[in-house]
């Protein structure tokens, strides 16, 4: 049944074939979209053609490559940009609040602990819709009572990031939480006692202590941002991110250059995953 | 000049719990101070007040002669080594001893200088930039005292350093402790609930039970002269035998199974229920009849349990099923003692301590 | 001291009271608002159950809510029993030299974009698809068949987008268990069976339904994998949502629908951590 009891050889045999199957299952579209990047075809799928990086690098006429196609290279800037701010926005803040519900007590903190888990556990699309709808009304009362035109409130860059920010810090706040949980208070009280400050103390020893989680799930966020589709959707204003607008060529008819797009997602995204879990292994070891 | 450390009338309380219960003692300059007390009986608490991370209810505090009161833990002269010692993993052994330093905007030169004679005292140079986890137990309890040590505190607070550490280390710890302080002059303040580390190592050790102080005495009085039924239990191994006032002056009792002793009462007794307490040392075997002013009866030896220099008799007293537990001299003398023999014993009236039944 | 913590308070809980406050309650409660209002013969804005009642009286509605949920329990199901064998192998199977490797190579996909991972298998199961070219020049099929646009091929889709959220934390709750438990159970004659069901399932609750909860969530708000892998009318509730925002700009019928989409999704996590015994703090960390 585990390592250390005796099994029997069919039981050991099926299982290691459902995991390869499993494996399969879990890398076949992806390596399939890889290798479809490098085909001498105008369109991804068999027979194979020959291999080429027309769709990286051709600039026209026939075949446009992803660095030259100007929505696609435009997109990846936009959701990078995107990316960046909600990271820092989500860690600043979901780690405020883990300091606040692991070392604060006020009334109603069970309450607004509760409240700051759920955007988690609401469907992004509601996420989306709730916040649209929000900033559009606040637009039009500001423009009817005002006379002042917010473009902000409008689908646009910045409704993505705070949409984005609105359950990531939640995630950052999870991940933060946890560590903090095992931090020692007596290195605090030991600090105080050598003589720190208060604000010594934090950044002394409490960020220093937290810096794995930091990082880790400041990477996490960028990530989840990164890819992020169903929040997006509605807030997107002009300033398409790259998983909306791969989505619009997908949704009218695929070309390689999907193919070429995915292939350094794909790679971009597993070599910083890989980073990051080497990174905060490294860190909790030491 | 004003003792290191003046309590009055201090007090703590945790709801209705009363932790700390109206407590007044000093501590002279330069004393190696012990509290010995087993858990829950309040000595954390008071070291976490003097170390200013709980507020007294009542009462007040003075360092060198200086209320502590209204003082934040980070301005007080005092310095604690934590009982898990939190050094702080994210840096090394140097920057761990220079934090204190570098908080007083102490120039890096002096710095750098003091924390190599630290480390020189503490038997680590050469330790400076190893990480704290690269550190043996015995490693990181010298860095924990040295990192409080070099800010020259006028009072050194040890919350059970030694807890964490196996026997044979924490043995060696004791004298290497008890050596460091008597080097550096620096009044010590440990909090233990071992009573071999206190004795071992304290000019004076006061004796705590339920948030207050049950004897403050030298080791050695202590042990002899425990003022308290619970002092007398709690420190050193002892025989505790329930019985009856036969007659007072000179003091007579009797077992509950009818044999006769002389005792000494410690305090005045109330009622003739009494405890008697016989330490296995005291109690001396085939004792010679020039001996006077002895107790004697017979004991029937049930095992021996062996254990070096610590030897031990278990044995039956006169035709009862009392067990008392006796010392075994590894001195040859006895070895003839085996189990089933019956051994003459005799123990002095001065020896038998009787209490009041607690 | 006194006065510091409470200046650490209101440092921390400004930013956090904001966060909660504009991007959480107002827009949720703007929602409910803007689904109660809808415009009079007139053309006027008035408070109105009228979207509601469309909800209820047009069968089409509440046939694709009532199909979305129970896909969404399925999906949530059929990931359960697809990760867990993996999960176990992961942890107690094979040799420890192997776990960490595994487990890498467990999350990697999942940290590329789902439409990437939607469109992979796009271009695997259409017609002109990869295993249909495979099938037909190896001869196991005379012309290609349409694999893609149905609802074995959607259910697939959400499955496998949603592996990553169960598996994590059954390992996670794996790992934390002791290989002497179920050492244990066999030394006292227990069937793999009775070790399985009695011992390894409850022990793992946690992680099963914290899992669950995820998948479940993420299962009925999604979009991308119905429209792209379901079928051309894959009925699935966010589609409509869609629709009604973006198609016939009908946002207070849109924000009706999303407010029943919260609902379902609330009391069903809800109930699920109910019969679990677990409280949404424990299911999420």
């Amino acid at each position: 049944m585990i390592r250390t009891l005796p099994r029997q050889r069919g039981y050991t045999t099926a299982f290691r074939i459902y995991i390869i199957l499993f494996y399969l299952f879990l890398f076949a579209p992806l390596v399939i979209t890889c290798i479809l990047a490098f085909n001498d075809s105008n369109f991804p799928s068999l027979p194979w053609k020959g291999f080429t990086l027309d769709w990286f690098l051709a600039d026209g006429p026939q075949r446009i490559g992803l660095l030259h196609d100007s929505s696609n290279m435009r997109s990846i800037w936009v959701s990078v940009q995107t990316a960046l701010w909600v990271s820092i926005l989500s860690v600043v803040v979901g780690t405020m609040a883990a300091f606040l519900f692991e070392q604060e007590q006020f009334p109603g903190k069970q309450g607004l602990y509760f409240l700051a888990l759920t955007p988690l556990v609401i469907p992004g699309v509601i996420l989306g819709i709730s916040l649209l709808l929000t900033a559009n009304s606040l637009g039009i009362f500001f423009e009817d009572t005002l006379g002042l035109d917010i473009p902000f409130l409008r689908p646009s860059f910045w409704l993505v990031v705070f949409g984005q920010f609105s359950f990531i810090a939640t995630f950052v706040l999870l991940v933060v939480s946890a560590r903090l949980k095992k931090f020692d208070h007596s290195l605090e009280e030991a600090a105080l006692n050598l003589g720190a400050t208060r604000f010594e103390v934090i950044r002394f020893i409490t960020l220093p202590f937290l810096r794995p989680a930091l990082i880790g799930s400041g990477a996490v966020a960028f990530l989840m941002s990164f890819e992020n589709f169903n929040t997006t959707l509605f807030l997107v204003g002009s300033e398409t991110t790259l998983p909306v607008n791969l989505y619009l060529q997908v949704r009218d008819g695929s070309t390689p250059i999907i193919n070429a797009v995915s292939f350094l997602l794909i790679v971009s995204t597993s070599t910083l995953a890989v980073i990051n879990l080497i990174m905060t292994k490294h860190e909790t070891s030491a | 000049m004003a003792p290191v450390l003046d309590i009055q009338n201090l007090k703590k309380c945790f709801g209705k719990f009363i932790a700390v219960d109206t407590l007044s003692f000093q501590v002279e300059d330069g004393c190696f101070f012990s509290i010995l007390g087993p858990s829950g009986c309040g000595k954390t608490t008071l070291l976490r007040m003097i170390a200013g991370f709980q507020t007294p209810t009542e009462g007040q505090l003075l360092i060198r002669g200086r209320d502590m009161h209204a003082v934040p833990p980070n301005r007080r002269p005092v310095n604690l080594v934590f009982q898990n010692l939190a050094l702080f993993p994210m840096m090394n052994v140097r920057e761990n001893i220079a934090f204190g330093l570098k908080r007083q905007k102490i120039a890096a030169a002096e710095i750098a200088r003091r924390v190599d004679s630290m480390l020189e005292r503490v038997h680590l140079p050469g330790y400076g930039d190893k990480d704290i986890a690269q550190l043996s137990g015995g490693q990181k309890q010298r860095v924990a005292i040295a990192r409080s040590l070099v800010l020259e505190p006028s009072l050194l607070l040890l919350d059970e350093p030694l807890g964490a550490l196996d026997l044979k280390l924490r043995e060696q710890m004791k004298i290497e402790l008890k050596k460091l302080q008597a080097d550096v002059g620096t009044t010590f303040m440990y909090i233990t609930h071992d009573q071999s580390e206190a004795l071992v190592m304290s000019n004076r050790v006061a004796v705590m039970n339920h948030g207050r102080f049950e004897q403050i005495d030298t080791p050695r009085n202590l042990y002899s002269n425990p003022a308290s039924r619970f002092v007398a239990g709690f420190v050193g191994e002892t025989n505790i035998l329930p019985v009856r006032v036969t007659s007072s002056a000179p003091l007579k009792v009797q077992t509950t199974f009818g044999l006769e002793l002389y005792g000494t009462a410690v305090s005045q007794p109330q009622g003739d229920q009494l405890d008697l307490f016989i330490r296995p040392e005291s109690i001396i075997l085939d004792p010679a009849d020039s001996i006077g002013d002895i107790n004697l009866f017979s004991l029937t030896v049930r095992s021996i349990l062996f254990d070096g220099s610590n030897t031990k008799l278990l044995a039956t007293m006169e035709h009862s099923d009392f067990e008392l537990t006796v010392a075994l001299p590894q001195n040859q003398q006895f070895s003839h003692i085996g189990k089933g023999d019956t051994v003459k014993a005799g123990v002095h009236a001065g020896s038998c301590r009787c209490y009041p039944r607690g | 001291m006194k006065n510091h913590l409470r200046l650490g308070l209101f440092i921390f809980l400004t930013p956090v009271l904001l966060w909660l406050l504009l991007l959480i309650i107002v827009p949720h409660i703007e929602l409910l608002i803007m689904s109660l209002h809808g415009k009079n013969d007139t053309g006027d804005m008035v408070w109105t159950l009228a979207n509601y009642r469309h909800f209820f009286t047009e069968e089409i509605y509440w046939y694709t809510f009532v199909r979305t949920a129970l896909y969404a329990i399925i999906v949530t199901i059929l990931t359960f029993l697809v990760t867990f064998p993996v999960a176990f192998y992961i942890t107690k199977v094979v040799s420890p030299r192997l776990t960490g490797f595994l487990t890498i190579l467990l999350l990697m996909p999942f940290w590329v974009s789902e439409l990437v991972r939607v469109y992979g298998w796009m271009i695997l199961l259409r017609e002109s698809g990869v295993i249909n070219h495979l099938l037909v020049s190896t001869g196991l099929l005379k012309v290609p068949v349409e694999m893609l646009y149905n609802d074995i091929s959607m259910l697939m889709g959400l499955v496998y987008t949603s592996m990553l959220f169960m598996v994590v934390p059954l390992i996670s709750s794996l790992e934390s268990m002791d290989d002497s438990l179920i050492e244990a159970a066999h030394d006292l004659g227990a069937s793999p069976t009775t070790i399985f069901l009695r011992i390894i399932i409850p022990y793992a609750a946690p992680g099963i339904t914290s899992g669950a909860i995820v998948v479940f969530m993420l299962a009925l708000g999604n979009y991308l994998t119905p429209k792209l892998m379901g079928g051309k009318n894959s009925l699935w509730f966010t589609e409509q949502i869609y629709n009604e925002f973006i198609a016939s700009f009908n946002w207070n019928q849109g924000a009706a629908f999303g407010f029943l989409l919260l609902a379902l999704s609330s009391i069903l996590i809800w109930s699920g951590l109910k019969i679990s015994r677990q409280h949404l703090g424990k299911a999420l960390s």
